[in-house]
């Protein structure tokens, strides 16, 4: 019998889950805060879910119920994208080191 | 058009470079680039889905319109947004993309052909049950981070909101919710779904309201935690690897966040989120309490002590914050070593209302992040230290909480203040914290109060140094 596709799946996700636990744990605490607003702007990948769903409508109508939705949702997770990434880059560029400056 | 297999590839590609990008985070030089890989992530996962649909007539440029308002946005409250927001950005965030995943479910649920699912009314067994998991759980985050936006934005009040029977009709909605999906999955009944949908919006509502302010570190990173879930929810659905990556990731950098929170403030995950702590007796503790003798001083006194200090350690907490005190910190600081004082930085887990909040406050004030120092790393040198500054934070410097087992904090880590020679702590007035206990550090022989607010004493140091 062949294996359900979502078996394989299920084993990427259930790897997945463990690699984030180990990433995670060795994360510096001082960059929770930047940790937090990074996994916003990659968990907002459900862009690509959106995109499929507004480009559902057929070349007659556009718009449909189904691709409404789609465009509302590409919108919402385009700004957690920008705003994440961007806001991401602003912190981490905050974090400096001592300057050595009397050597 | 590219092909089924090789686009899967790419959003492999895509789930590694998201990986990457957690991993850079584990030193502050690394991250920038991390930050990056997960830019260069995204772009590929986006350009192999327009090139796997392949279609590019009106509907791609309405995509494109729609990308472009909702990032210009997010642009614009990247850059305006201040740091000591960043708690609320987060939330509103979170909110979006459990709105992002409901709406996604919505249109596969429509119109099931174009995710290649079944036909409406008859979708795959399989695809429909992870298609409500992922909608239910999106809904949740979205009205839960909703409710933790305005709590912190002020909007609503912080204090926990409690009723009788809270807790037996969270239960009963919740089972509501599985017998939801089981009839929903067995039946495929449109208005199941959307029943589902109202409750499950409903009950992130009710999970959030009785949960107090301060608890708050608790519950963002459990609303990060779910968009993870929700992602991958729909991830299984759209049958995608990126999105199921990416899902599993969040979700469990979330989940392991709100267990380091939890375990700062020695209290299980089910004693936060069922909620109501500190709203007991705080209105009764004014009146019992003894007046007990408090030494209080001015800036001048300040000043003095920590001129002929030779280490200072800087205990600040969500006060700072409110006051928006970390640049006049600095410069204080900045005088202090002019002097040749030792300063150093002591964080607490918990301290601010999200992980880490204190540490990017501090950063944004030109801190050196050398110089701030975890509690485990820092809490055997306050007894070397000579003074200690605490600046907007109480409960987690309470001695109590390691001599009194009668405390609802006992238990809880603490920083050693008081083991510092002298302890300055400034605060607006004697009030109880969070946890609405008295801080016995306010009455310690070694401890001089600085009645003001946060910003104006320290700048008042400064200038007296």
């Amino acid at each position: 019998m062949e294996i359900d596709p979502l078996i394989f799946r299920l084993s990427i996700f259930i790897l997945s889950i463990f690699v984030g636990y180990y990433v995670v744990w060795s994360v510096t605490p001082s960059l929770h805060t930047p940790l937090m607003s990074v996994t916003n702007a990659i968990s907002s990948v459900i862009i690509v879910g959106a995109i499929i769903a507004g480009l559902s409508g057929n070349s007659q109508s556009v718009f449909n119920i189904s691709s409404i939705f789609g465009f509302l949702a590409i919108a919402l997770a385009a700004i957690n994208i920008f705003g994440g990434f961007l806001v991401t880059q602003r912190m981490l560029a905050m974090y400096k080191k001592k300057k050595k400056a009397k050597q | 058009m590219i092909s089924p297999n090789l686009s899967a590839i790419f959003y492999l590609v895509s789930g590694v470079l998201f990986i990457l990008a957690l991993r850079g985070l584990s030193s502050p030089e690394t991250s920038r680039q991390g930050n990056l890989f997960g830019i260069l992530g995204m772009i590929i996962a986006v350009t192999v889905t327009f090139l796997s649909i392949g279609n590019f007539s009106t509907g791609f440029i309405i995509v494109i319109v729609f990308i472009l308002i909702g990032g210009s946005i997010g642009a614009f409250i990247a850059y305006k947004i201040p740091m000591t927001a960043m708690p609320e950005l987060v939330a509103g965030f979170h909110s979006l993309v459990g709105l992002a995943a409901v709406f996604v479910a919505i249109s596969a649920f429509i119109n099931p052909i174009a995710f290649n699912l079944g036909s409406p009314g008859n979708i795959k067994l399989g695809s429909l049950i992870e298609m409500s998991i992922g909608a239910a759980v999106g809904a949740i985050t979205f009205s839960g981070s909703v409710i933790a936006f305005l709590k912190l934005q002020g909007i609503m009040s912080g204090s926990p909101i409690t009723f009788k029977g809270q807790h037996p009709l969270n239960a009963v909605i919740l089972i509501s919710i599985i017998i939801t999906i089981y009839l929903l999955c067995s039946t495929q009944s449109s208005s199941l779904f959307w029943i589902l949908l109202v409750i499950s919006f409903l009950i992130g509502f009710l999970l959030i309201i009785p949960i107090g302010g301060a608890d708050m570190p608790v519950v963002i990173s459990m609303l990060n935690s779910y968009s993870g879930w929700a992602a991958a929810g729909i991830g299984f659905t759209l049958e995608n690897t990126a999105l199921i990556i990416t899902g599993a990731l969040v979700g469990s950098s979330g989940a392991i966040l709100s267990y380091i929170m939890c375990k700062g403030m020695n209290r299980s995950f089910f004693n936060v989120i069922l909620g109501g702590f500190g709203a007991t007796d705080d209105v009764s503790s004014k009146s019992t309490k003894e007046q007990r003798p408090v030494k209080s001083g001015n800036a001048d006194d300040a000043a003095f002590l920590m001129k002929n200090a030779s280490s200072v350690i800087i205990v600040p907490g969500y006060g700072m914050a409110v006051a928006q005190a970390q640049h006049a910190l600095r410069e204080m600081v900045d005088t202090l070593k002019k002097n040749d004082i030792k300063v150093s930085y002591a964080i607490h887990p918990v301290a601010g209302r999200m992980p880490g909040h204190m540490n990017v406050l501090l950063a944004e004030a030109n801190v050196p992040y050398d110089e701030v120092f975890e509690l485990e790393e820092i809490n055997n040198d306050f007894a070397n230290a000579d003074v200690a500054f605490v600046i907007g934070a109480n409960d987690v410097t309470n001695p109590v909480a390691k001599t009194d087992p009668q405390s609802p904090i006992y238990g809880m880590p603490v920083l050693d203040v008081e083991k510092c020679k002298s302890v300055l702590f400034v605060k607006r007035s004697l009030s109880p914290g969070y946890a609405g206990i008295d801080n016995d550090l306010f009455y310690k022989e070694n401890t001089l109060m600085l009645f003001a607010d946060a910003k104006k004493m320290t700048e008042d140091i400064t200038k007296n140094l």
